[in-house]
């Protein structure tokens, strides 16, 4: 038995310790937001936060994660989609797909928590995810206004 | 209506499976109503692009598939428009293909490629949206006792004027959809558009944001078993055995089955378990004729067809050769095109359930009818006794269009299981290994210079695989894959060449590797456009003339190409000052219907690396049916040709292709992304793509301009080969 923070929950999987912490959210917890892309953490589909941290879910085996990690998924970044970057994503109509958003939403979110007024720069470094219908304009434009409206920050 | 449900044998359409998606962690709850079609409960369609309920909610059904090109959208926007509806009540659905079929294909095609969403079926979905509100406002006039002339009809509310009386679609839909269609059906002049040709959000983007979109990955059926698969890594190899007993113990492992000849699955609770089983599973292959095979190989295959005496001739305008043998200067040169991977941020996948009575396959697919199609013939069961349901892509770009290998074996393994649904989902090891690849081709192109330095003649020559020799072989006729010439056919409505050059000869030698070909989004205007557009700038250079005003000098009876050529150089500023170390370069094409040309500006540095700065594409689609989604296709379009152009490249080794990953496989992302102007020049008139045409100006001027910034034309492609150092 594992024991995990998901979304605020705590809820028990059994699973082998080995699995990647993407397929126990896909598999045993049944939350299929977050993406298999290419399992060897190059293509982002698979982000997650833990405590906070952009973290890709398919090469970290479930047993690296402790009961006290917040692993936060695509489905509880906020409970009704009103979280800043979901709203900036609306706003700039951003998906095309739409299949690697879910991650591309959870890094941008961690790069704004982290770092609230982004340059296009750090932008650029830290918005590695791939997109192949190329969304980047736009996901660019919307995390910029995401950071001039200063909705995200520590503290 | 949201019920849970363990039982089987109902048939969840794709807005159903929304709603069961939003499902608690760890519970496996499904919304389920009856299908998507004709037996909406209650709520008769007013024919079969639309359905009308009372509460004014009106769904659209879309026959082409959407994958993020936004036809969904672009598609329900014209049929909006004509219906006269109020946009924020629209809602979208699938019909299957077994009710198409059933129909006697009354939503047309479905095939979902060559840019062709809208292109082919604008004419006919805005009949279907103009008939329904005809026939809702001949129910109007009907209950009131009025000509229905002297009625209108506007955001879903029909008012008789005189009498200032008014209803709302909702409440004489019933009625509506128990008149007789009308046949004379005359559609608005689209400069009369109010919805269609507006640049409107997508309909779809909510749920891509908060993880609810279910893409077939997510789809999940009770009592469902999960599948990984391994085929042949050589193209035409077989299984010759495995050893089952090795594995059939490990966690959730139920059954390890053969696919077909040359592949090899196993089956299990979930897909993390199957895959850890099948990659312990020992295979032994027996790798076939082409286990010798390498792209050096092939490269001298197609090398040999450059010279070759044998070619089919695509174009052809007085005596190139002869203009070649008299010329007073002749320039010459080769270019190379690689194999390229679709790479879809969705792996190929699907869901099967297969009984004695009926095999039923869900899956995102381009072409609802050819997954059908692959399903019956793989079941073995009769047509009808089959069905197919789309799922959105997560990507298509071609690889799920035409070849339905996955489905074909999800209904295999189904087959040695009946009773129990069980969803495929390839490795991305697999996807890279297994793709549908952009042809390799290349290209030997001859220029002819008078001595008063005018180009009087070109030869092109293509040697290579054929996509249409490899997918539809009956459609090649006396050896010649009409697809091959894109963009360089003679004057005509698609693909036409945009120069007139007094001698010309374009022909082909095909020549077909056994690398499986695909129709790769921008298919062989991609390379073509390369091929002749860095070729038409050597040609300038040469000829000591601007590369725009070389072109310009050939296009005189291309008014449509030159139109958009000027429309770009406009805005990007040609021949004005640019920052030091920043070059340009052009080119145009056309293809799908479209005429498009982009100008881009890049520095090298002095170590090699390339910086792109700034895109500006123009492009002119006829009709504009939303320029918002346009502009994103166009951006979206670069970052595919941009990442085929720097990176894309598939290798062949030992008869199989060497990458298998992103890791290896690279492609464009955030960091690389120039920024991207778009110039929409509709000129009216015709209708053409949106999604591909673009992809193919994005790597010859990026090309063009590294020659302006470094003097080195790079001929083979992808540029991460290309030293582009200072010499």
């Amino acid at each position: 038995m594992t024991k995990l923070n998901v979304n605020g929950q705590a809820l028990d999987v059994t699973v082998d310790g080995d699995t990647p912490l993407l397929w126990v959210i896909r598999e045993q917890i049944g939350l299929t937001g977050t993406k298999y892309g290419c399992g060897v953490a190059q293509c982002g589909a698979c982000t997650v936060h833990i405590d906070g941290v952009a973290t890709r879910s398919c090469a970290l085996p479930v047993s690296a994660v402790t009961e006290d990690q917040k692993i936060v998924t695509i489905e509880g970044l906020s409970p009704d989609g009103s979280h800043p970057v979901q709203q900036a994503w609306i706003k700039h109509d951003v998906p095309q797909c739409g299949f690697c958003q879910s991650g591309m939403i959870m890094a941008a979110a961690a790069l704004l928590q982290s770092n609230p007024k982004p340059t296009e720069a750090d932008i650029a470094s830290e918005m590695t995810n791939i997109c192949r219908c190329g969304t980047y304009v736009r996901v660019k434009a919307a995390i910029l206004d995401v950071a001039s409206g200063g909705q995200l920050g520590r503290g | 209506m949201t019920v849970s449900t363990a039982s089987r044998g109902f048939r969840p359409s794709r807005r159903q499976m929304l709603a069961g998606s939003a499902a608690a962690a760890g519970a496996f709850t499904f919304g389920f109503t009856i299908p998507a079609g004709a037996q909406q409960a209650g709520v008769p369609e007013i024919n079969a692009w639309v359905v009308v309920h009372p509460d004014d909610k009106v769904v659209i059904r879309i026959a082409r598939s959407e994958m993020g090109q936004g036809t969904l959208t672009g598609l329900a926007q014209l049929v909006a428009e004509e219906l006269n509806c109020d946009w924020a009540k629209v809602t979208t659905e699938y019909p299957t293909p077994g009710q198409n079929v059933a129909r006697n294909r009354v939503w047309g095609n479905f095939s979902t490629g060559g840019s062709r969403g809208i292109r082919e079926s604008h004419d006919y979905v805005r009949k279907g949206g103009a008939a329904a509100r005809m026939m809702l406002i001949q129910a109007a006039a009907n209950e009131w006792k009025v000509p229905p002339a002297e009625c209108v009809a506007e955001k879903s509310v029909i008012t008789h004027k005189a009498s200032g009386r008014s209803i709302r679609y909702g409440q004489v839909a019933a009625a509506a959809a128990k008149l007789e269609a009308p046949k004379d059906v005359p559609l608005k002049d689209p400069k009369d558009w109010i919805i269609a040709g507006k640049p409107l959000p997508r309909l779809d983007t909510v749920d891509k944001t908060n993880g609810r979109k279910i893409y077939g990955m997510d789809f999940k059926l009770p009592g469902m078993l999960n599948a990984a698969i391994k085929d042949c890594p050589v193209f035409g190899g077989k299984v010759k055995s495995f050893d089952a007993a090795k594995i059939k113990d490990m966690p959730g492992v139920k059954h390890v089955l053969p696919v077909g000849e040359s592949a090899v699955t196993v089956v299990a609770e979930t897909w993390w378990q199957a895959k850890t089983a099948l990659d312990a599973l020992p295979i032994e292959w027996d790798e076939g004729p082409n286990a010798q095979v390498t792209s050096e190989s092939i490269a001298a295959w197609l090398k040999e067809g450059l010279d070759s005496p044998q070619a089919v001739v695509g174009n052809q305008v007085g005596d190139a050769k002869a203009a070649i043998a008299g010329a007073a200067r002749v320039v010459e040169a080769v270019y190379s095109y690689p194999f390229q991977n679709h790479a879809c941020m969705e792996v190929m996948n699907a869901t099967a359930l297969y009984t004695s009575e009926k095999c039923e396959v869900w899956t995102p697919t381009q072409n609802g009818e050819a997954a059908l199609a692959a399903c019956a013939e793989a079941s073995g069961l009769p047509l009808a006794k089959n069905e197919a349901y789309k799922i959105d892509l997560g990507g298509g770009f071609g690889r799920r269009g035409a070849v339905h290998d996955w489905v074909r074996q999800v209904v295999l393994i189904a087959k040695q299981i009946p009773g129990t649904p069980v969803k495929l989902i390839w490795s991305r090891e697999e996807d890279m290994l297994h793709g549908r690849y952009h042809p390799i081709t290349q290209c030997k192109l001859t220029g002819a210079f008078d001595k008063d330095n005018n180009l009087t003649g070109l030869h092109m020559r293509i040697s290579g695989q054929s996509i249409v020799a490899g997918i539809f072989p009956q459609n090649i006729q006396n050896g010649r894959d009409p697809a091959v010439f894109q963009g360089l056919n003679p004057p005509g409505p698609e693909a036409s060449i945009g120069y007139g050059i007094p001698n010309l000869l374009i022909d082909h030698a095909m020549r077909n590797p056994h690398v499986p070909p695909g129709f790769w989004r921008g298919v062989n205007l991609n390379q073509n456009t390369i091929y002749l557009e860095s070729f038409i700038d050597e040609l300038a250079h040469s000829a000591g003339k601007d590369p725009l005003e070389f072109r310009r000098g050939l296009m005189k009876n291309h008014p449509k190409h030159l139109a958009v050529l000027n429309a770009v150089a406009e805005r990007a500023g040609w021949g004005k000052p640019l920052p030091d170390g920043v070059f340009r370069g052009i080119c145009q094409t056309m293809g799908f219907g479209s005429y498009v040309a982009a100008v881009a500006e890049v520095s090298v540095a002095p170590d090699g690396k390339l910086t792109i700065h700034r895109i500006v594409a123009a492009t002119d689609p006829g009709h504009a049916v939303n320029p918002a989604q346009i502009e994103r296709q166009v951006e979206g379009s670069f970052v595919y040709g941009l990442s085929a152009a720097l990176y894309g490249e598939i290798t062949i080794k030992d008869g199989r292709v060497e990458q298998e990953n992103f890791d290896t496989y690279e492609v464009m992302r955030l960091e690389a992304m120039p920024k991207v102007e778009t110039v929409i020049v509709p000129s009216g008139g015709f209708w053409g793509g949106v999604g591909e045409p673009t992809i193919a100006v994005a790597a010859p001027a990026v090309l063009n301009a590294i020659f302006a910034a470094t003097g080195k034309r790079v001929r083979s492609l992808p540029l991460k080969n290309a030293d582009l150092r200072k010499a």
